[in-house]
């Protein structure tokens, strides 16, 4: 007690000569984490319906191959001239759109908004603490993404055009296109990785140092040891793509040859190069990143689902230490499995058995986690709302796209599936009705606490249920194209099939329809475009006309997150806080109610 | 409300905030400079027998700057052991001696590369190779001085091959191919090049947080001496990292 009265009177001896900001300090400059949250999840939101826009383009070409794209095609043959001549997108453009749409998802997109935002706003309020451990360096690496992402950005209008050697770069073609958007792309990613590092190192950081007294590690939430494993992914996996980046930046500026091999011929001709190098380098630095990468998609979105259920079905998450040991198994495995993506390469036997094994392995704390999310829901009062029902739709979703994995996982299978639509579908499914479920989840969830308003229910769950038709309409027919052999980053959607084709069940072949399945799914895609605007809509109107909170723990949940005043302050909360038990008491009994907020002692 | 554990270690840990993040920042150089490392070996097993070059660098030159960073590694200590005896001034001094380390580390540096980049390969019409450095360069022709002759594809540079002539001139008219040995000429180069680049900014980058501690920094020393120490502190320790770099790059790219 004696600490906590001291620390208040602190606080106010603290206010007293505390001046406001000014609006650049309070919303653009600012080292508050709340404010560095809510920035990183605006610009991210922006980016996901950019990259999604991109691949809306990107499907019109895919179902009507040379048609010109009504609406768009002329203002993107205005903007970006002769790439969509007559409103026709172009080769060159889809592949650019296609790396464009992979990279901005990934590394603008999702990874902001799962780790950064989210993390930024809500980890520091969950382990009591009053910011993060390094304000400053936290609002540099929000001003890094920022640049790196628009470099990306006017890559999209320089001389060629954006990058078009794939989100995975391989050289030597993307050494050898002659355009400088790959230039652009390793100078934007290494600004973007530098965020990430910095971002990383400030929540371990505040993780390790800044837990409230009483904040042992098995009373953490959930959603803070999956932030905690992905920082460490971050911090561990991403510089050597970083040198990976300065090597391929070395090829393209300074006429290197780290990823161009001896007598390398480029349209027919010898290469002007020293040769010598290794296009599998790039392969394995890449997929050092890459596969921990995937991890880091996935862990954020499991954690705020864990909260979103433990809160709704009112009972302890089932299993909590086995998914806090899952995820640091993960974390472990998932770096030493990244050359699954590799089968193809001619590695031997010997190391393709390796990778396999592993991924199996890996693969074993995943179903851990799902399955004790399930096994959570099983016998609780469970409360549907449109965070719970994002929860819930998340799970089978995720399930999907985690046991469509195991097939690519082993080699024999994946040397027929290996950059078919097959590989399209199954991690689609763990990104997008899978990541981007859980993350909507959490926005509906902590909404109130940042707004002191409600979204509105109705319209939520108009989002939900459309975005789960239309997610699978999209990808679920992309399984069967994929297996019937249809490729990927294809700009024809796969009509010189048709016109090579010796029958509907040759080899090689594919029948109409598959090929016919293009248009349905995108008409689906334009449909889960279109069942955005009730969420952006929602999104902005609520936060002055949404229902208020009439608590500052409107869901009744027992994580320190809701024991601030709402919208929390600078500081964050009013006394400082002590932490007497778990993070998921729910029903526990003989309480006086349902829920044990873990600042307050239990009976 | 503060941030807690700012200046004195958090009981449980044992650290300061500064500390740990320090020590994560370089867990994941490490990685950074891992994956480079990896990439030299790995380009090194997949290189054609015979074909990766030795002897390029000067080992006595290279020698002398390793142990230009030693001295500056000792002299960071001493400057961090002075701050907790309390003593200014030696600080003072200590931390005055890394920064001229520091300057002369990447003074022999640039003079290394300037070495390699007036260092040309030239192919000749009639099938050989004079391979020296540059003393001047006109429209009809060019002068070499410290020449090794030799025919193509018997030999390179580094190991004493051919002909030796103290100066030689080419006309621009025999000059089939020339190119010096800069990144471009071959991956070990290439890798010699951009490990060394990376390590110079560096020490350049540690220098500069060092000499602004050492200069402006230092004013915190009267108002809060304890953070002060403890900033000390860590630009030590990332400098030994780059001084560790260094002990790692000598022997893989001017020995073996
Ligand atoms: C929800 C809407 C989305 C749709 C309709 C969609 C659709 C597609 C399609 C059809 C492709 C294949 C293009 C081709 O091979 O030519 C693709 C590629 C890709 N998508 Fe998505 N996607 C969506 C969301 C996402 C999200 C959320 C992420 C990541 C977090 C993502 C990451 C990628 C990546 C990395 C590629 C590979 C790009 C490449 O080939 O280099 N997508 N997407
Ligand atoms: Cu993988």
């Amino acid at each position: 007690m004696q600490s906590t009265t001291s620390q208040t009177g602190h606080t106010e001896a603290h206010d007293a000569h505390h001046e406001e900001p000014g609006f650049w300090r309070a919303y653009v400059f600012s080292t508050d984490h709340k404010v560095i949250g809510i920035q990183y999840g605006v610009t991210s939101l922006i980016f996901l319906l950019f990259g999604f826009f991109l691949m809306m383009m990107m499907r019109w070409q895919i179902a009507y191959p040379g048609h010109p794209i009504p609406v768009m095609g002329p203002i993107l043959e205005k903007v970006l001239g002769d790439v969509a001549s007559g409103g026709v997108m172009s080769s060159d453009l889809y592949n650019s759109f296609g790396a464009m749409h992979g990279t901005i998802m990934v590394f603008l997109a999702v990874v902001p908004l799962a780790f950064a935002a989210f993390g930024n706003y809500v980890v520091p309020l969950q382990i009591g603490a009053v910011d993060m451990a390094f304000p400053r360096i936290n609002m540099v690496s929000y001003q890094c993404f920022v640049v790196g992402g628009v470099v990306m950005m006017v890559s999209f209008f320089i001389p060629g055009g954006a990058a078009q050697a794939g989100w995975t770069s391989y050289s030597p073609l993307a050494t050898s296109i002659p355009t400088d958007g790959q230039t652009f792309w390793i100078l934007g990613m290494v600004f973007l990785i530098t965020s990430s590092l910095l971002g990383a190192v400030n929540f371990i950081a505040t993780i390790i140092q800044l837990r409230a007294p009483g904040m042992t590690w098995m009373r953490l939430p959930f959603f803070v040891w999956a932030q905690f494993v992905t920082a460490f992914l971050l911090l561990l996996a991403f510089p050597p793509l970083e040198a990976a980046a300065v090597m391929q930046l070395m090829d393209k500026v300074a006429h290197t040859s780290f990823f161009l091999p001896t007598g390398l011929a480029i349209g027919g001709n010898l290469a002007n190069v020293s040769g010598g190098g290794s296009p599998l380098l790039w392969q394995h630095l890449f997929w050092f990143l890459g596969h921990p990468e995937v991890y880091v998609l996935i862990l954020p979105a499991l954690g705020i689902v864990a909260e979103v259920v433990a809160n709704n079905t009112r009972k302890p998450l089932w299993g909590y230490k086995s998914l806090v040991y899952a995820s640091l198994a993960i974390g472990f495995l998932s770096f030493i499995v990244w050359a699954h993506h590799m089968y193809l390469t001619g590695m031997g036997t010997a190391i393709s058995t390796f990778f396999q094994t592993t991924t199996m392995i890996i693969s074993i704390p995943s179903v851990v986690i799902l399955t004790c999310l399930l096994i959570s829901l099983w016998g609780g009062s469970i409360r549907i709302n449109t965070p719970m029902l994002f929860a819930l739709g998340f799970l089978p979703m995720f399930g999907i796209g985690g046991l469509t994995g195991l097939p690519l996982g082993l080699n024999y299978s994946d040397i027929h599936l290996h950059d078919t639509y097959y590989v399209i579908a199954h991690f689609h499914y763990v990104v997008a009705p899978g990541t981007i479920f859980g993350l909507m989840a959490g926005i509906y969830y902590w909404y109130p606490k940042a707004t002191g308003r409600f979204m509105s229910e109705f319209w939520g769950k108009v989002h939900f249920w459309t975005s789960l038709v239309f997610m699978n309409l999209i990808f679920q027919p992309m399984f069967a194209q994929g297996m019937a052999g249809m490729l990927r980053r294809m700009v024809d959607g796969g009509v010189n099939y048709s016109l090579a084709k010796v029958g509907n069940d040759a080899i090689g072949g594919l029948s109409d329809t598959m090929i016919g399945m293009n248009v349905g799914i995108s008409h689906a895609a334009w449909l889960l475009g279109v069942s955005q605007i009730p969420f952006i809509i929602n999104f902005f109107w609520s936060i002055t006309h949404g229902k208020k909170v009439t608590s500052d723990n409107p869901w009744d949940a027992t994580t320190l997150e809701w024991q601030t005043p709402t919208p929390p302050p600078h500081g964050n909360f009013a006394t400082a806080m002590k932490v007497y038990h778990g993070p998921y008491e729910y029903s526990a009994p003989g309480q006086s109610k349902d829920f044990a907020p873990q600042n307050e002692p239990m009976r | 409300m503060e941030i807690p554990y700012v200046v004195q270690p958090r009981p449980d840990t044992g650290l300061y905030n500064a500390k740990l993040g320090i020590w994560l920042f370089l867990a994941s150089e490490v990685m950074l400079f891992g994956a480079l490392f990896s990439s030299y070996i790995l380009l090194r097993i997949g290189a054609a027998p015979g074909a990766w070059p030795h002897g390029l660098l000067n080992i006595p030159i290279g020698t002398v700057n390793t142990l230009v960073l030693i001295t500056s590694s000792i002299t960071v200590v001493m400057a961090w052991a002075s701050l907790k005896l309390n003593q200014f001034n030696r600080f003072k001094m200590f931390q005055g001696i890394t920064l001229v380390c520091a300057m002369l580390f990447v003074c022999i540096k640039s003079y290394e590369y300037y070495d390699k980049f007036t260092h040309y390969e030239v192919i000749m019409t009639d099938g050989m190779v004079a391979d020296g450095h540059l003393v001047e360069k006109s429209d009809t022709h060019i002068t070499l001085k410290h020449v090794a002759v030799f025919h193509e594809g018997e030999g390179t540079a580094g190991d004493h091959h051919g002909e030796h002539r103290e100066e030689m001139r080419i006309e621009a008219a025999q000059i089939r191919k020339m190119e010096n040995y800069g990144p471009w000429h071959n991956t070990y180069l290439a890798i010699y090049f951009t490990l060394t680049a990376l390590h110079a900014l560096h020490v350049i980058g540690g220098a500069a947080v060092i000499a602004y501690l050492w200069g402006p920094g230092s004013r915190m020393w009267k108002t809060d001496p304890e953070r002060f120490t403890n900033r000390i502190e860590i630009s030590g320790l990332f400098w030994h990292f780059v001084d560790l770099v260094w002990i790692f790059l000598f022997p893989v790219l001017y020995l073996l």
